[in-house]
């Protein structure tokens, strides 16, 4: 199965969904619009030729500065060809919200949890999104490029007397 | 059949229960098995036959807080992980002590950042730093050996020293004249 058969296909099974393909390394990458990206992952997956059987990889991607700021990166897998794609749906900063992949495979619950936890891109559909990594009372999503750093300063001998009259040790 | 019999030509020793109760504490601590990050494989190392741990009366780890009073924090601490690190704490039975292995464990280390508690000390309070990154078996060995000079100065009562102050700079200046 080559790239340009599946490019052909999609293009003319969706020709109002595909904004920009492009083929690098050997690698077919497609981006979506947003609305149509359950319909199109839906087709991939029960492709009675060559079925997506696998979601290989589903993150986030944070541009900041460029519109829309937020992308979704989905990699679909077909184990029976071998065959790879890798689809692309971007989001607004001000509507971050992308379909959830969860009901078509089940393999996305977790990897949506661990974008909307560190990205903060709500995923419309899924059954539970709560955060994955961070303590579940943590304000912010903090692998956003604005989001701060949180560094303290480093004691030294010249400053640890100032810095350890604040720092909270803890007790017996 | 008393002492006399079954003590032989040993003769008889005096001491301090004080003594007896730290020599015997420091000589069969029992470390919690856990380990966070990288540091983790020192401590293994020195658990291993080439350093060589249970010379000094630690053959192997508990795997239950209950068992065990030394927690050796080996590794960096998120945030996330903080309440547990303090829970297990907490479920150790007194006495315990706390060493903590690493920069990351003693103050942050590399990763100063909102993810890592910057030092250990702010979640359970900490006996011994051991400093590197990772330290070398040899490294915590001398921290845990440290530990039981510590432990060696408790009190029957079971107050805790004080931290020790330094009262000179590690670094002395050198008399260039004198080694010249
Ligand atoms: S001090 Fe170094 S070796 Fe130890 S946990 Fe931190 S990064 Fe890893």
């Amino acid at each position: 199965m080559d790239n340009q058969t599946i490019r052909d296909r999609l293009q003319a099974q969706f020709p109002q969904a595909i904004l920009a393909v492009s083929e690098r390394f050997g690698d077919l990458s497609v981006t979506l619009r947003r609305e149509d990206l359950l319909a199109v992952v839906t087709w991939l997956r029960d492709h009675p030729e060559v079925p997506y059987d696998f979601l290989e990889h589903l993150s986030g991607v944070d541009y900041l500065g460029r519109t829309p700021r937020f992308e979704v990166v989905i990699h679909l897998m077909s184990l029976r060809y071998l065959h790879r794609i890798c689809l692309k749906v971007t989001a607004p900063e001000d509507d971050p919200h992308v379909p959830s992949l969860t009901p078509l495979y089940p393999t996305a619950n977790y990897q949506e949890r661990e974008t909307w936890d560190l990205l903060g891109i709500v995923f419309d559909g899924h059954p539970s999104l709560q955060r994955i990594l961070m303590p579940d009372d943590w304000i912010g999503h903090p692998q956003r490029k604005d989001h701060p750093l949180g560094e303290e300063e480093v004691a030294f001998t010249f400053n640890q007397e100032r810095i350890y009259a604040q720092k909270p040790f803890a007790k017996e | 059949m008393g002492l006399e019999t079954k003590a032989g030509d040993l003769g008889v020793v005096t001491t301090s229960l004080e003594y007896v109760v730290n020599w015997g504490r420091t000589n069969a601590m029992w470390p919690l098995l856990f380990g966070l990050a990288c540091c983790a494989i020192e401590m293994m190392g020195a658990q291993s036959p080439n350093y060589d741990m249970s010379r000094f009366g630690m053959e192997i780890n508990r795997a239950s807080p209950r068992q065990a009073d030394l927690m050796i924090v080996a590794g960096r601490v998120s945030r996330k992980m903080a309440p547990v690190v303090r829970r297990l704490y907490d479920q150790m039975s007194e006495p315990k002590w706390v060493v903590a292995m690493g920069d990351c464990a003693s103050c942050g280390g590399i990763f100063n950042n909102y993810a890592i508690v910057q030092g250990v000390d702010e979640i359970v309070p900490v006996d011994v730093y051991v400093a590197g990154c990772p330290p070398r078996p040899e490294a915590l060995i001398d921290g845990i050996m440290m530990l039981h000079e510590k432990v060696k100065r408790e009190k029957i009562s079971g107050i805790k020293e004080q931290p020790l102050r330094l009262e000179q700079p590690l670094i002395q200046q050198v008399d260039v004249k004198k080694y010249g």
